[in-house]
């Protein structure tokens, strides 16, 4: 099947070749932080933490959505969702493969990465995100490849493959929730310590992944052959605006608790967010965008007329992953660290190697998915699967 | 034939993994080496300190900060983003934020404080290690940090509500002005923080800090043994421990 990845038409071509140049432009910046050390990236004593670590953050999150997809489909039986299962499994593929890239670029010593495995210490949250996403990774490529040949020869799905799926649907939680348990379990750091952290890392995960699904199978549906069912579709947009619903829910619940305690640990961070503090403010449009967007995306998708509108459904989605990408993506990470320690402010903008250094995995990984995309494609093409 | 293709296989992932697990062993050795105690070691329970800041002279040439960072080979990296710090010193108001109002005199507020990794008791740094290159050692209570280990994920200082671990941003070596062949300088990468002079400690010396303040603002002993100088300190003076609400168990005291 994987000759089919080198089969396509010139458009095809100029996109790889395009997503090509753009992981080699992040090589080279990667060596070049290889070469010189953290320092040419903008974090410090103080932020200690930022951009690689946000995106590793926001793309579990994605990966995780594959839940939304194969639970309906094998628990509910909601057979429109047959035909996104592959393109969905191998989004979480895509997007495991930049977290793990994104932990590799922060850490300071890339060599000695085996350490971690060698050294299993199970009282480190960092341990269970080594082992639940690479797992998740190889199970959801297996399953997608797996399926995908099934269909290719027209028979029914192994029983072991159907076992992985339903293992993957705890997985997917699990995986997801010790994403959040990394930062929920930092004492000293109030903006992260919070119980709601996990819930509201699943439903903005369970946000973003469908809204990113819609935009996938517009594009491909104007490129390709290939059509999702609307009923396919509206699914997904129900699943979405529950899920940004419920994260506009807790993120109120968040932010009574913070304001109304007013407890100086807690509420410091959320005041550099919304307003910033002596006139340090670099977070402050960010904070105010990520709120607005939820709000806007509830508001076009909770009307019926628009969200069967495809132009306006697919701006909705727009809105809604920009949203919860700032929040998991941009803010959530170094905001905890300001003001630091010592009660001061001290900022964090990427630096231009940091932007580089993910460009070049967010093309790496774009590049996979295209790979991957373009078999299932070609598969569906093949069996007139249309 | 005798070897068959699983054995074979087995074999060769047995013998792969453990030439990746030679450098882990014989760190492991060289590691206790060095802890190994010698005949002058001193020894304690858990180690603390005690700093009188009553006794601290402002207008003193900084001597236990320098000799701290000097026998340490600590670089002096002048960017005050990527600074390596040991020992330091933060103003009241910084070192103990949840403490400080606007009611405070300023000589109070801005007087300047000791401050270095706090030895905790319960730390939350060896906790979220993903490397056990953090650890506690059970027989003194000394927080330590193997540099062999270290992947530099900085878990450990998002971890440390007390700031006191330090990153290598850029090559230390470069930035030591005079490099002090008895200790390791590290390298790019890992992280780094106050070890309570665990080397000198075996020689039966007390930390760099302790010797070099002629004031006696630091007094260093047994927290364990209510015999000892520390203990008294506490038992006599009003004392305070930087964010004792987080159930860090610091093992520095501030009389103020
Ligand atoms: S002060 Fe920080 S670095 Fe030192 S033991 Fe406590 S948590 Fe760890
Ligand atoms: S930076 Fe080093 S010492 Fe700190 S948590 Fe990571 S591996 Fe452990």
């Amino acid at each position: 099947m994987l000759e089919k990845v080198f089969h396509g038409g010139k458009g095809y071509w100029v996109w790889v070749l395009a997503l090509a140049a753009g992981v080699g432009i992040g090589l080279m910046a990667y060596l070049y932080q290889l070469r010189e050390g953290m320092w040419v990236t903008g974090m410090s004593r103080d932020v200690s933490w930022g951009f690689y670590i946000s995106q590793f953050t926001f793309l579990v999150g994605v990966a995780a959505s594959v839940l939304m997809v194969v639970l309906p489909l094998y628990l509910h039986d909601f057979k429109a969702f047959a035909r996104i299962t592959a393109l969905s499994q191998f989004l979480a593929v895509g997007t495991l493969l930049m977290s793990l890239l994104f932990i590799f670029s922060d850490v300071g010593m890339p060599m000695r990465i085996l350490n971690v495995p060698l050294n299993p210490t199970p009282h480190s949250m960092l341990f269970y995100d080594t082992v639940f996403l690479p797992g998740f990774m190889v199970i959801n490529l297996i399953i997608g490849w797996t399926a995908i040949g099934a269909e290719k020869r027209e028979v029914p799905l192994q029983w072991w493959v159907k076992g992985l799926i339903y293992l993957s649907m705890p997985w997917a939680v699990v995986m997801h929730t010790v994403t959040a348990f990394i930062y929920a379990g930092t004492p000293g750091r109030g903006f992260w310590m919070t119980a709601i952290m996990a819930p509201r890392f699943l439903v903005t995960a369970f946000a973003a992944g469908p809204a990113l699904l819609i935009i996938l199978c517009t594009a491909i549906k104007t490129l390709t052959h290939f059509v999702v069912t609307e009923r396919a579709i509206q699914k997904l947009v129900t699943i979405m605006l529950y899920a940004l619903i419920i994260d506009a829910f807790f993120l109120g619940v968040e932010y009574f608790t913070v304001f109304y305690a007013d407890i100086p640990e807690y509420t410091e961070t959320f005041q550099y967010l919304f307003l910033g503090i002596d006139g340090d403010c670099a977070l402050v449009p960010w904070t105010w965008c990520m709120n607005l967007a939820l709000l806007v995306a509830i508001g076009l998708l909770v009307i019926p007329g628009a969200r069967s509108n495809r132009p306006v459904l697919i701006a909705a989605c727009i809105i809604a992953l920009i949203g919860l990408w700032i929040d998991k993506g941009y803010v959530l990470v170094p905001a905890a660290f300001i003001p630091n320690v010592f009660g001061r402010i001290m900022e964090y903008p990427p630096s231009w190697v940091e932007l580089t250094i993910s460009l070049g995995i967010y093309a790496l990984g774009t590049l996979i998915i295209t790979a991957l995309y373009k078999v299932v494609i070609s598969v569906k093409e093949e069996t007139q699967d249309l | 034939m005798t070897l068959t293709r699983r054995k074979f296989l087995k074999a060769a992932a047995t013998s792969a993994l453990s030439v990746m697990a030679v450098p882990c062993i014989s760190q492991g050795f060289e590691l206790e080496g060095r802890m190994s105690l010698g005949p002058k070691a001193l020894k304690a329970r858990r180690w603390a300190m005690v700093v009188d800041m009553n006794k601290c002279r402002d207008d003193c040439a900084d001597d236990c900060l320098i000799a701290c960072h000097e026998i340490h080979n600590v670089p002096y990296i002048p960017k005050a983003e990527h600074e390596v710090m040991w020992l330091f010193l933060e103003p009241y108001e910084n070192a103990f934020p949840e403490r400080s109002h606007r009611f405070l005199s300023k000589r109070v507020r801005e007087k300047e404080f000791f401050l270095m990794c706090n030895h905790c008791e319960d730390p939350p740094c060896a906790r979220v290690c993903p490397t056990q290159a953090t650890f506690k050692r059970e027989k003194d209570g000394i927080v330590m940090i193997d540099y062999h280990r270290c992947i530099g994920c900085r878990f450990c200082m998002a971890a440390c509500p007390y700031g006191s671990r330090s990153f290598n941003f850029r090559d230390p070596r470069p930035f030591i002005k005079k490099i002090n062949p008895e200790f390791p300088t590290r390298r790019r990468g890992v992280v780094e923080k106050c070890n309570f002079c665990q080397e000198l400690l075996e020689v039966g010396r007390m930390p760099a800090c302790v010797e070099a303040c002629k004031e006696g603002v630091l007094t260093f002993g047994d927290l364990e043994d209510p015999t000892s100088a520390v203990r008294t300190l506490l038992s006599e003076k009003p004392h305070i421990r930087r964010k004792p609400d987080l159930g860090t168990g610091p093992s520095v005291f501030y009389i103020v």
